[in-house]
């Protein structure tokens, strides 16, 4: 189905997701690559060596859990957008997910948006945390969002909620 | 008339990328380009590429359109704007016109054709109605004049570049309904879709627009899904009102250039089309003119600058400018395409390259 629709299954979402027992210990990132095409700059990225492509670059990135501090400079350097940040550890209640998002106007700290799947569905409303631009981000910015833990899975993008109606 | 060493047409990333090694090499370089302005298919390309350091990826498009533009200033590279090279002659001789009011005769030692390739376009009813159009102009609106396209758009095509245009339309507030594409499969990178998907975007795979419709502008398409073996299925035919049809089928090489000059051509499918045959310097069957990115085979920028090194090299080489680490340089370049090429991703450009190889020899 994947190669129909660009819809990653729920298995294959989770076999990219790190164990829960690293993500309730912080924030760490969860590389979305399902195929192999040509491609390194995460691996080039990485401040800390956390993900390895190696010799070909139409190897898929593996992350290496262990190393990776949550820091995010990947996820705004991924030209697939493939990349978002996961985090379990600071509440019972809820996780915290950083997406990358290049639309326009970006979210503000304390708004509610609407979290939606990876099929663009509406999961649940969702907190603003941070929405952060900075140059170095080269126009992908990053918005840091607080869904409910058992949607830590299920979310994948967000949406303004239309003022209006 | 205007004698120099080396003449380049072209002035996209395979051109520029020619220019710049052959200068560097030594080579006195004249680039013919017939838009305003450098760049080529990079100036609309507000995303990140792919690839590796080496060819600029996760660098934004139109920003590689700059990096190159700062490298060419360096050199003894000599551009000329608004000039479309309109023949090469037997005798080695270029024609030009330079804003549709002069004409200009070249006489260079030798040639690189950089002209890209040209958007392919689609048979079906009512496919002349105004909002029926390629997805390239489409970009180019957008992206390059900053003029809103369309309100409702419908995409034909799930490669790269219908994936990536419905993406930008997106992000220019523009609707994108859904996204057709005949194959059984998205033929882009399943990253881009997941990008479009996650928006909400169906994409389609089985479908084809059975006809356009609308009196004197698109107002709606039809479209139909198809059968394992391409045929629309009766019954399956749903109407989607939009104002705009983009048509993203693939590209076609622009290779008339070197068909007048006689160099031998042939259809390689996994190309693009009609292609030249080329050696591995790059060189066609005339000798000292060469080729180098998507007009010998639709790929992608980072090939193109990676093959329009190589031309470079070799065209300065041929012009008695031998770098002194000329095989270093030459393994180097060579090794990069082949990481590009080497996945599954890239194994329609090697089938179609084996068969695109000339044996000067032979
Ligand atoms: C929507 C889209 C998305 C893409 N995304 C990516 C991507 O993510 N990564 C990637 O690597 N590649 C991508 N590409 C592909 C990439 O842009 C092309 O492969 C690349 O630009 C080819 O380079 P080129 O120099 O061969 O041709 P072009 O960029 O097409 O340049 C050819 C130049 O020659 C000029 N020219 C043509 N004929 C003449 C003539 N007779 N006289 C004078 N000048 C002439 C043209 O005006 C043009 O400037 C994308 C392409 C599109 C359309």
């Amino acid at each position: 189905m994947f190669e129909k629709t660009g819809i990653a299954s729920p298995e294959m979402v989770l076999e990219k997701f790190p164990p829960l027992s690293r993500i309730n210990k912080g924030k760490v990132a969860v590389l979305e690559c399902y195929r192999r095409i040509p491609c390194n700059p995460c691996e080039t990225a990485c401040p800390f060596g956390a993900i390895e492509i190696g010799e070909d670059i139409n190897n898929m990135p593996i992350l290496h859990a262990d190393k990776c501090s949550g820091c995010g400079i990947c996820l705004t350097r991924c030209p697939g957008l493939a990349i978002m940040i996961v985090d379990t550890s600071a509440s019972e209640e809820y996780a915290e997910l950083t997406l990358p998002y290049e639309f326009r106007p970006l979210p503000k700290k304390g708004d509610t948006v609407f979290a939606l799947s990876r099929s663009g569905e509406f999961v649940c409303e969702a907190l603003v945390l941070s929405a952060l631009n900075p140059k170095s981000f080269d126009r992908t910015p990053a918005v840091r969002i607080r869904v409910p833990k058992k949607h830590l899975y299920d979310v994948r993008n967000i949406a303004l909620i239309d003022k209006e109606g | 008339m205007i004698t120099c060493e080396l003449l380049v047409i072209g002035a996209g990333p395979a051109g520029l990328c020619s220019a710049i090694t052959a200068a560097k090499s030594g080579a006195s370089v004249v680039v013919l380009e017939r838009s305003p302005d450098i760049g080529g298919q990079l100036i609309k390309q507000t995303h990140m590429f792919f690839g590796s350091k080496e060819q600029h990826a996760s660098t934004r498009g139109v920003d590689i359109a700059e990096i190159l533009r700062e490298e060419i200033a360096r050199y003894d590279i000599k551009l000329m704007l608004d000039t479309t090279a309109l023949g090469i002659y037997e005798d080695g001789m270029v024609t030009a016109l330079y804003k549709e009011e002069e004409y200009m005769k070249f006489k260079p030692g030798a040639i690189i054709v950089a002209t890209g390739a040209c958007e392919r376009f689609l048979a079906f009813p009512n496919n002349d109605l105004p909002g029926v159009c390629g997805a390239g102009a489409v970009q180019t609106l957008m992206n390059v004049y900053g003029i809103m396209p369309a309100k409702d758009v419908v995409m034909l095509g799930a490669g790269n570049i219908g994936l990536i245009v419905s993406y930008q339309l997106m992000q220019a507030g523009v609707n994108v309904k859904c996204i057709l594409d005949a194959a059984p499969k998205i033929g882009g990178y399943l990253v881009h879709a997941s990008k479009v998907a996650r928006m909400g975007v169906p994409i389609k795979t089985s479908h084809t627009v059975k006809r356009a419709i609308g009196e004197d502008h698109l107002t709606a398409v039809e479209i139909v899904a198809l059968d394992d073996k391409f045929n629309q299925i009766p019954g399956t035919e749903e109407i989607i009102p939009a104002d705009t049809l983009c048509v993203s089928v693939g590209l076609t090489p622009l290779c008339e250039l070197l068909a007048m000059a006689g160099c031998k051509l042939s259809y390689i499918p996994q190309l693009g089309g009609m292609v030249p045959l080329k050696t591995g310097e790059y060189e066609t069957s005339v000798p000292n003119i060469f080729v180098a990115g998507d007009t010998s085979g639709v790929e992608e920028a980072s090939a193109a600058m990676v093959e329009g090194h190589i031309a470079g090299l070799c065209a300065a080489k041929r012009l008695g400018h031998i770098p002194e680490d000329f095989d270093a340089q030459y393994s180097s370049l060579n090794r990069q395409l082949m990481a590009l090429r080497s996945g599954p991703a890239g194994e329609h450009i090697r089938q179609g390259l084996a068969s695109a190889c000339l044996n000067k020899e032979a």
